[in-house]
């Protein structure tokens, strides 16, 4: 991405500062499941790639649908993996997809308290701030203070429900269609659809601030 | 394995730290809910983290937890809510 | 007292920091590794022995090591104890490699 040549692990390469330890480190530990045949170059590089492939740009798709069409968000409710190929999406985990739905009287907001599981093999890496101590720490026991850190919040009435999803499942969340888009198109809703708003810390965006 | 738990039922969350790895985190240890639904039987995480088979499989729920009721002094409004996900192994009828 | 990776509800944390970065081609050559490792078509290793291996890290180390940086930890404690490296190869190879730059 930045300053490396994937291809080959041997090859010398063009860099704009000395290697870190860690750098050193990866690049030794993949030489060495390489030479013992485990993995190889092409394969590393091939898996890099798949994952840039992901993004919050296919959760997008996938929430302006369920938007537009009652059915497929009750299918999506129902076996999220199943909706999603529906739409030609493969879930590249081996984890189940679980769909939470954001409505006016709930809220749901996901974290991994353990450790940073996210749906990745829909929406990409997930952000650092998801995998930070603090969010982890915090956003259990205080969720509607985090979420107003993210310039979310939810009026006292409606219920805030924290995800932790400490197991097999991987969240994601259908935030709630914004008011004044009845005649938007789904791919201008998709427009609308952010990454955080299918993490649950903020609401998809309203058209005016497109 | 057939599943011990449906849903409404109330479960109460075993305490425990053992040397090893587990996914139950300390916070909800002891802590009573309602099972909101059975996610189906999965390879149990204890022993796949030690090398083993994770057989027999668990079921695994996904149980909801008033939050006043987790926190003593929890912020926000009563009605919120916490849900996780927790292998049939950690839970006991309340 | 909890261990050092079970986070809810961890008294003393602060503000979340919403700055983000891009990976670098060595976070996502470390990430594409370990889940190569991991893969259903490998399974040189799972998932719950990365998060194993993370979790038992000196929580000092923990704490201040960056997120690839426990996974490349994870990735080299895992295949030392399933005999697939050992320490003194990795040892050796870091030092090799950076003879050769």
């Amino acid at each position: 991405m930045h300053d490396d040549h994937p291809d080959n692990p041997h090859a010398p390469v063009a860099r704009d500062h000395p290697m870190t330890e860690f750098e050193r480190r990866v690049d030794a530990v993949q030489t060495l499941l390489i030479e013992k045949g485990l993995i190889t170059a092409d394969q590393v590089r091939r898996r890099v790639e798949e994952m840039d492939s992901r993004s919050p740009t296919l959760g997008a798709k996938v929430i302006a649908r369920a938007w537009v069409d009652p059915a497929f968000k009750a299918r999506l409710l129902a076996d999220a993996k199943a909706a999603i190929a529906e739409l030609g999406i493969e879930f590249t985990q081996e984890a189940a997809l679980v769909a939470v739905e954001n409505t006016q009287k709930v809220h749901h907001v996901v974290v991994c308290t353990l450790c940073s599981c996210y749906p990745r093999g829909l929406l990409g890496y997930p952000p650092d701030w998801y995998k930070s101590l603090n969010y982890r720490s915090r956003v259990v026991v205080d969720p509607r203070g985090v979420l107003k850190e993210f310039g979310t919040e939810p009026p006292p009435d409606v219920e805030v429900r924290v995800l932790d999803s400490t197991a097999d499942m991987r969240y994601l969340v259908i935030p709630a269609r914004p008011a004044g888009t009845e005649g938007t198109s789904e791919a201008e809703l998709a427009e609308l659809v952010t990454r955080d708003s299918m993490i649950g810390v903020a609401q998809a965006r309203t058209p005016a601030l497109r | 394995m057939s599943a011990r738990f449906k849903a409404g039922d109330r479960v109460k969350v075993r305490l425990g730290s053992p040397p090893r790895h587990f996914r139950t985190p300390t916070y909800i240890q002891g802590k009573i809910g309602t099972v909101e639904r059975l996610h189906g039987t999965y390879r149990n995480p204890e022993s796949l983290a030690h090398g083993g088979d994770g057989l027999p499989k668990q079921p695994l729920y996904r149980v909801r937890f008033a939050q006043p009721h987790v926190w003593g002094k929890y912020p926000g409004p009563p009605r919120d809510q916490l849900l996780i996900d927790i292998y049939e192994h950690w839970l006991e009828p309340a | 007292m909890s261990r050092v990776h079970d986070r809810g509800g961890r008294p003393g944390a602060g503000p979340v920091d919403k700055s983000e970065h891009d990976l670098s081609w060595w976070e996502k050559r470390t990430d594409a590794i370990a889940m190569l490792l991991m893969s259903p078509q490998k399974r040189v290793m799972r998932v719950d022995e990365l998060r194993r291996a993370i979790e038992s890290m000196e929580p000092a180390a923990y704490e201040k090591s960056k997120y690839y940086e426990r996974w490349l930890h994870a990735v080299e404690t895992i295949m030392v104890e399933k005999g697939v490296l050992t320490r003194e190869e990795i040892e050796r190879k870091v030092k090799e490699l950076a003879a050769r730059r």
